[in-house]
């Protein structure tokens, strides 16, 4: 390889990697793509894992890509369709069940068997919820607001937004505070009294975390989850037809178009400094490559404590990063199904099985499923959040038969034994979430033709996800915006001269989104503001 | 009062929003369900079966059959081979458009022609002295249209056509479920599908089949919302919305001719005599005054608008035919026709009738949009059609 023949050198090829990669290749740089396994996609991947049948491995939801990259990179015309999720459903333990959908009066309804008051107060909530999450697009399409920075911009920018809340008045400031503070459980409570939604709400609080529905700042990470929903108008929120790994296809599909190179089973072994620059990349067969800049795409625990290595860091630094939270908590079961399950309250084929499924039958069910984690267990009756594609998308299953994607909570890395005594207890992980699912499920286990259990240890390693941590670290309030990775270094800059950060620990944070690449991107190039 | 279609007594059970219009004369469903979502997905990304029997259907039958027709139409049909489909219009004296529609041709002596209007009175006149006759098979045929990638799978599970020989825009009997069918890979969605073409004594057999045999593909029923949505993403026009059956119209201005909306491709000048033939040529050497285009929206510009006041964007889920002014600058150059937001593309699209100077790909015009009762502008591109062109639509 001739020297410095690349402008950048992304490594990981995640979505946020491959978004980078697009759109450095776009503004014309030559752009190199190192991924570690024989695929792309990361944590965004859709894998055959049983012949015939397609898993979305790890994620299975597609809600917060942003709609600009989408547009920007014509995603569509690369073979991405998102295909809408249609109801949220919520069974319960006594045979009861609670159907939300597209249908407002039917919604209203449903929920009024709960509580006629929740029925009206629900609309009201989604509202205001909407209009929250709008209030704070901006900062999730824009680099973070830096407080400490002089830049007059910068300053303009936090003005503004600091304008718009105040330009509603000061309920919604007081509205926006609480959120930041307040347990999920706690916001959902002052709006509703009926158990049987304040629980299956409040989950979009936890996923991710290593905190509890009533622990503080969940009500937060609500919010964050509630944006995709935002424009959920305009269908963002739903399934990618073939799996999510169809996200990372179309990403690659785009960015070779503009003239990215993308390499897989090259895995990076370390990063080359010197002097407090970083030169280029070494890979585990000892092939060395020189760009002007290295982009990481994996996360900042493995990037500067593993792929630099602390001794090139100055300790400061190496200690924040070590004190980024990962904590992974959660696991992932997939099914394939010889056929469509039923559930008893509800039997038989309908749009309850085409939309998202929740286990999360009451708050003290949630809190006792935190409880096992808190002591280095798995849940014995964990809260579950299940897709079955495979109704919506016939293309990921032989024609009759079914995929299940069953995300589970909480299963902590962090073992009372230790991690490494994740693969001793796989199975009994595996057994506990279809026992769960069985007693709303009867007859779910002479269904399974193949079960595909994923703990944080295998998340790790075999996702490259660190402690099994699906965002790349915590989306806790005191790691985001420009605290994420480490305060200071949120522009995706690093300490190191020529190392950036374009993956899920940069702000905005984890998930689908694409924008940590993007916006990477937009700063290696020298370019503010976003698109959108 | 409209009249019951050859499957509505399947229909009219899973009908349970109880949308329905009235297409010509027929009872047909807007969409099953309380959205036309679902349907749309399904034609995208599984399969969906409309009821298309109101389209009037005529028999053209004869020794002269084919040269009749190449009379009648702007496209030389004469070289259509047996077991061929083929997409056309067909003008009056002027050039300018009657209605658009398919031919097939069955047999040697034996061509079908669809249409979206009663044509039997228009291809009648152009008749005499010739070996050819005509029958109005509109109520004699029921038809459904099963379009999406999986569309092949289903009729591959239901009947024994030889899917994998028959290419894009070809015609082949078969038996589904039993029953005499014929079978076109044709359709208004722009995607992998087709049409079957069915006794309407057999229809209610042909529909539990083909509902059967989609059971395990994802099949759904689907009305016509969530078609209007696949065709405008496909780039096809549509009779009364995006032009006008010149015969049926007093004003010029509502008149266009082939060439005036973008289906120029179709139309074969150097030949046999055609109805239309003299006035199209001129209009060739004299270059077309308008033309149809598709149109993009910036879509910053129109985050930007709904910002100033204070609103996220929202558009409309359906497809909408209401028409818009186009403008450079002040000057206004034409309208846009059918506009919707593409869940698919993620984009705001819209066909338009432009005046030719603005009408070349990559022009930057501005579309009227109303945000809360005022009436501003968003920017728009000129772009290049169909706006989904999956490969799976023509692959073998
Ligand atoms: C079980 C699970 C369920 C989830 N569910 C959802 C969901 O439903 N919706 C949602 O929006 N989000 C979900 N997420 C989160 C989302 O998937 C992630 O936040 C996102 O995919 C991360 O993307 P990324 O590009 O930032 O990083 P990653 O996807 O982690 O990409 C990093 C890439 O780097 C590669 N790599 C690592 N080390 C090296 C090396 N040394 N050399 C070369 N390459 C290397 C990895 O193999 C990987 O491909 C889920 C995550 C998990 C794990």
């Amino acid at each position: 390889m001739a020297e410095g023949k690349w402008d950048a050198i992304v490594i990981g090829g995640g979505h946020n990697g491959l978004t980078c990669a697009s759109y450095l290749a776009r503004a014309g740089q030559r752009v190199l793509v190192l991924e570690r396994r024989p695929l792309l996609g990361g944590a965004t991947v859709s894998e055959e894992i049983y012949p015939g049948f397609t898993f979305s491995s790890c994620s299975y939801v597609v809600s917060l890509l942003r709609p600009w990259i989408m547009r920007e990179l014509d995603l569509p015309a690369h073979g991405l369709e998102i295909l809408p999720l249609e109801a949220t459903f919520t069974p319960f333990p006594d045979g009861g069940y609670l159907l939300r959908d597209g249908d407002a009066e039917r919604t209203r309804r449903a929920i009024a068997r709960f509580s006629p008051r929740d029925a009206e107060v629900y609309s009201e909530f989604g509202r205001v919820m909407g209009e929250l999450g709008r209030l704070i697009k901006p900062v999730i399409d824009r680099p973070a607001p830096d407080p400490a920075s002089l830049d007059p911009r910068e300053l303009l920018d936090m003005a503004r937004l600091g304008r718009t809340f105040l330009d509603r008045g000061f309920d919604w400031l007081a509205a926006e505070y609480k959120m930041l503070t307040m347990s999920a459980v706690d916001l959902l409570s002052e709006w509703f009294e009926s158990e049987a939604l304040i629980a299956p709400m409040s989950v979009s609080g936890i996923i991710g975390t290593f905190l509890g529905v009533r622990s503080p700042g969940t009500a937060y990470v609500l919010l964050h989850h509630y944006m995709g929903e935002i424009d959920g108008a305009f269908r963002a929120w739903g399934l990618a037809k073939g799996g999510t790994g169809m996200v990372a296809e179309a990403l690659a599909s785009a960015a070779r178009g503009l003239g990215a190179e993308i390499r897989t089973e090259a895995s990076v072994e370390r990063i080359l400094v010197s002097g407090g620059r970083v030169t280029g990349i070494v890979l585990e067969n000892g092939d060395e490559l020189r760009a002007r800049r290295v982009i990481s795409a994996v996360d900042p625990h493995r990037t500067f404590l593993g792929l630099v290595g602390e001794g090139h860091l100055d300790p400061e630094f190496a200690g924040q990063v070590k004190r980024f939270k990962l904590r992974g908590s959660s696991g992932k079961v997939n099914l394939a199904l010889d056929g469509l399950p039923e559930f008893s309250c509800l039997p038989g084929e309908g749009i309850h099985l085409r939309g998202d499924i929740t286990i999360a039958p009451s708050v003290d069910y949630l809190e006792q499923a935190y409880d096992d984690a808190k002591y280095g267990r798995f849940s014995r009756r964990p809260f579950m959040d299940i897709v079955i594609p495979s109704l919506t998308d016939p293309s990921v299953a032989p024609p009759g038969k079914h995929v299940m994607s069953i995300f589970v909570q909480y299963a902590p890395y962090h073992l009372a034994e230790g991690p490494e005594a994740w693969p001793s207890q796989r199975e009994a992980f595996g057994d506990a979430v279809i026992d769960t699912l069985a007693e709303y499920m009867p007859g779910l286990e002479d269904r399974i033709l193949h079960r595909h259990v994923l703990t944080p240890w295998d998340l790790e390693k075999t996702y490259g996800l660190t402690e099994g941590n699906i965002f790349h670290g915590e989306l806790s309030l005191e790691q985001l915006a420009f605290q994420r990775p480490v305060a200071g270094w949120a522009h995706y800059k690093t300490p190191l001269r020529n190392l950036w950060l374009c993956a899920s620990g940069t702000h905005p944070g984890g998930g689908i989104m694409g924008a940590p690449g993007a916006l990477c991107a937009r700063a290696v190039l020298g370019q503010r503001g976003s698109a959108a | 009062m409209p009249l019951p279609s050859p499957f509505h007594l399947r229909i009219e059970k899973l009908c349970t929003s109880f949308r329905w219009k009235d297409w010509a004369g027929y009872h047909a469903v807007s969409s099953f369900d309380h959205s036309h979502e679902r349907e749309y997905v399904a034609f995208r990304q599984a399969a969906g079966v409309i009821d298309v029997s109101p389209l009037y259907k005529y028999e053209v039958r004869g020794r002269d059959a084919g040269r009749f027709l190449s009379q009648v139409m702007a496209r030389d049909i004469t070289r259509l081979g047996v077991g061929r489909v083929t997409y056309c219009c067909w003008c009056d004296d002027e050039g300018k458009v009657v209605d658009d529609g398919t031919v097939t041709r069955w047999g040697e002596e034996h061509y079908r022609v669809t249409a979206a209007e009663p044509s039997l009175r228009w291809f009648e006149q152009g008749m005499q002295g010739q070996d050819v006759t005509i029958e109005d098979s509109s109520q004699r045929i029921a038809a459904l249209a099963l379009q999406g990638p999986r569309s092949r799978a289903v009729l591959a599970d239901c009947s024994d056509a030889p899917l994998d020989r028959l290419e894009f825009f070809r015609a082949t009997t078969a038996r589904l479920d039993g029953v005499e069918v014929g079978i076109t890979r044709t359709g208004y969605t722009g995607d992998l599908g087709y049409e079957i073409w069915i006794d309407a004594h057999d229809a209610l057999a042909v529909w539990d089949a083909v509902i059967d045999a989609g059971r395990a593909h994802g099949l759904e029923p689907a009305g016509l919302d969530a078609l209007d949505m696949t065709r405008i993403e496909a780039g096809f026009l549509m009779l009364d919305v995006d032009y006008y059956s010149a015969p049926r119209e007093v004003l010029e201005s509502r008149k266009s001719t082939p060439f005036e909306l973008g289906l120029g491709w179709t139309v074969h000048l150097e030949r046999d005599p055609f109805v239309g033939q003299a006035a199209l040529v001129a209009e060739q050497r004299r270059g077309v005054a308008w033309n149809l285009v598709g149109l993009e929206a910036d879509w910053q510009e129109l985050e930007a608008l709904y910002e100033r006041y204070g609103m996220p964007v929202s558009l409309p889920a359906a497809a909408s035919r209401d028409a818009l002014p186009i403008y450079r600058g002040s000057e206004q150059v034409g309208r846009a026709t059918s506009h919707m937001w593409s869940p698919l593309l993620k984009k705001q699209i819209a066909l338009a009738s432009l005046r030719a100077e603005a009408a070349v790909a990559g022009t930057d015009l501005a579309i009227e949009h109303t945000v809360e009762f005022e009436r501003c502008r968003v920017a728009v591109k000129v772009v290049k059609m169909p706006f989904f062109d999956p490969l799976r639509k023509r692959q073998p």
